[in-house]
């Protein structure tokens, strides 16, 4: 079972990320503590991709001139499979912008209540009746 | 040539989109009639596009020139063909209803910035509907989720709470759909849609599979707001500004299910959702209950704009019992609900829109007289309200029409009674309206005075009247010609195994 785990530790690892954040975008009553719950849970799915890009011995999938376009074949298995990270590249910039917007409203909601704590909200919106 | 259409489709939004902050920096109200006349380019385009559908059949646009399954490809058969056209038409109209209300809700500085990522939703929108790539859909959807976030956000009171909290739920979403793709590309290596349909039959029974369509499967119910997953859509869709409401109300639900059908019965087989995973049975009750509980919310609300919010959850229900049935009748009565649905539901959010423009409430109880103050507005609400309660000829009785049909094919007896219950909610919700605006005494009489004196004629200006007439024209006539779009377009539509 230990080598199980072992073996696929990123693995593991990434759902153990993706578990921290989702706790964190639903248990903490604090926004912010949200926001970066949101941060770790997509990091965790950067790092699931990164993962499976990955081959044992393979190296990172940069072609020397000399190899390509001569008739010599490449061997795929000697290089990562570079498909995932430019996937990524995409993510990430998704990710920042999603974290730009919410931190966006994020001001926004402090300059209308003077806090970020949930609760607090909630009960300003109660009281004022809205 | 037509062949650009396709590119032309996303690819006119996207620029105009981000020219729109450099009209805006030197001339602010040239925004508008940019943005009215850029989006008439994708509309004319989506028709030659579905044009050619109809004529030749289902055709690919590659992107940049690379073959399929690696460049990003545009896909279009008779089902996107046809959402594309209802999505920029709506998209369109909604955009030549916007001046004044936008001038009247949001600060002026704050004009340009929303037609850009007005532009920018709709490009989302159309490109989550155009895309054959699943990672590319992916992109154009967090494209619209971005610029939708924003749109929430500069409404009025608790706008900003309420787009956090569609921040948070969107991206749990986005990020299932991220992983569910990652998981479709470890066991396939493909992300092409048409060579993923043809790969994955091998491979039904894998683990992985499983769980990739498990993630797209509550991503999408996420995404599309499907109850119980619906806590974001109430309060983000009631704070927005009315144009951005009547948008994504009409179009965001419209292009999940989209998507949901895509996914269950072109990437994967309509077999694997039917028989190897028991889905739709799962999605089918939660869609009886989005209806149930949509209508009965609905009920209770004594403001016009958050009742029809209530009435957008159950209206996600109809769609996706019509995808839950899974046969012939059930889908066609889905895919001829998404439009209608849009078409109605963009009319009641502009219609609600021009209400508060005019009156400035939007609680049931003040709308006294307003068939007096606001002829036109209020007849098209009691046409799309007769819609909504399903009556013929309007085009809501032809959906539900097929729908019911569904649920009685598959056997499904309690799909049935809640689509028959929900019409007569919608038949106490709208005539509790009605009654209020038509049903009072003549005219008011002075508490002092004793005398009678008339209501002034106080409509809506033209360019908030002309979009509302024209939907609610819309909505009798694609009632009376709903045989003919169901027979040319939504019958091929269908996945040919049902």
């Amino acid at each position: 079972m230990l080598d199980y785990v072992i073996s696929k530790y990123n693995f593991w690892i990434y759902v153990i990320l993706m578990m921290i954040g989702l706790y964190a975008m639903i248990g903490k009553r604090n926004l912010i503590k949200k926001l970066i719950g949101m941060n770790i849970f997509q990091s965790a799915v950067i790092l699931f991709y990164v993962s499976i890009s990955v081959k044992a011995g393979a190296t990172v999938p940069i072609l020397s001139g000399h190899s390509y376009g001569h008739g010599e074949l490449i061997e795929v298995a000697k290089y990562l499979n570079p498909l995932p990270h430019v996937l990524m590249l995409t993510a990430i910039v998704v990710s920042i912008a999603t974290t730009g917007v919410a931190l966006a409203t994020l001001i926004l909601i402090y300059r209308r209540y003077n806090t970020l704590e949930e609760d607090e909200i909630l009960k300003i919106r109660r009281d004022t009746g809205v | 040539m037509v062949e650009q259409f396709a590119a032309l489709i996303i690819v006119a939004p996207l620029i105009a989109s981000l020219i729109v902050p450099l009209i805006g920096w030197r001339q602010k109200r040239l925004c508008y009639p940019w943005v009215v006349a850029v989006l008439v380019v994708p509309f004319i385009c989506s028709l030659g596009v579905l044009n050619t559908v109809l004529t030749t059949g289902k055709f690919s646009y590659r992107l940049g020139g690379w073959a399929p399954p690696w460049g990003i490809e545009y896909a279009i058969d008779h089902l996107n063909a046809f959402v594309l056209v209802i999505v920029t038409f709506i998209s369109l109209i909604i955009a030549v209803y916007s001046k004044k209300s936008v001038e009247k809700e949001l600060a002026e500085e704050k004009i340009a910035p929303f037609y850009t990522l007005f532009l920018l939703l709709v490009t989302g929108l159309l490109g989550i509907v155009i895309t054959g790539d699943v990672f590319n859909l992916f992109v154009f959807l967090e494209i619209s989720s971005l610029s939708c976030y924003a749109l929430i956000a500069i409404g009025e009171e608790g706008a900003p709470t309420a787009a956090f909290n569609y921040v948070i739920l969107g991206t749990i979403a986005a990020c299932f759909y991220l992983l569910g793709v990652g998981y479709l590309y470890i066991a396939t290596g493909s992300l092409n849609m048409a060579d993923l349909a043809n790969i994955l039959p091998s491979m039904y029974h894998s683990k992985v599979i499983l769980v990739a369509f498990a993630f797209f499967t509550v991503s999408l119910a996420i995404k599309g707001g499907l109850f119980p997953l619906h806590t974001w859509l109430p309060d983000a869709y009631y704070t927005a500004p009315s144009v951005v409401s009547a948008l994504i109300a009409s179009l965001m639900t419209k292009v999940s299910a989209y998507v949901m059908i895509r996914v269950m019965f072109t990437v994967f087989q309509p077999h694997f959702s039917v028989d190897i995973v028991p889905v739709l049975p799962i999605l089918g009750w939660m869609a009886v209950f989005a209806i149930l509980f949509g209508g009965i919310k609905a009920l209770a609300q004594t403001d016009l704009k958050r009742m029809l919010v209530y009435i957008v959850v159950a209206e996600v229900g109809y769609i996706i019992i019509g995808v839950s049935v899974a046969n012939r009748m059930g889908l066609t009565g889905a895919i001829l609900h998404i439009m209608n649905d849009a078409v109605m539901v963009a009319c009641l959010f502009l219609i609600v829109g021009a209400i508060f423009y005019k009156t400035g409430t939007r609680d049931i109880n003040k709308l006294h007289y307003l068939n007096k103050k606001m002829p036109f507005t209020m007849a098209a609400f009691t046409i799309t309200a007769l819609s909504m309660v399903g009556i013929p000829p309007a085009c809501g009785f032809f959906s539900k029409w097929y729908l019911i049909l569904g649920t009685i094919e598959a056997g499904q007896w309690v799909y049935a009674a809640a689509l028959l219950c929900s019409s007569l909610i919608n038949a106490v919700l709208f005539f509790r309206v009605i009654e209020c605006a038509y049903l009072k005494p003549l005219n008011p009489v002075n508490a002092h005075t004793g005398e009678t004196h008339m209501i002034q004629r106080d409509e809506a200006p033209l360019t908030m009247l002309a979009p509302i007439v024209i939907m609610a024209a819309l909505v009798i006539l694609l009632g009376m010609f709903s045989g003919n779009i169901i027979s040319s377009i939504i019958q091929f539509a269908v996945p040919a195994s049902f």
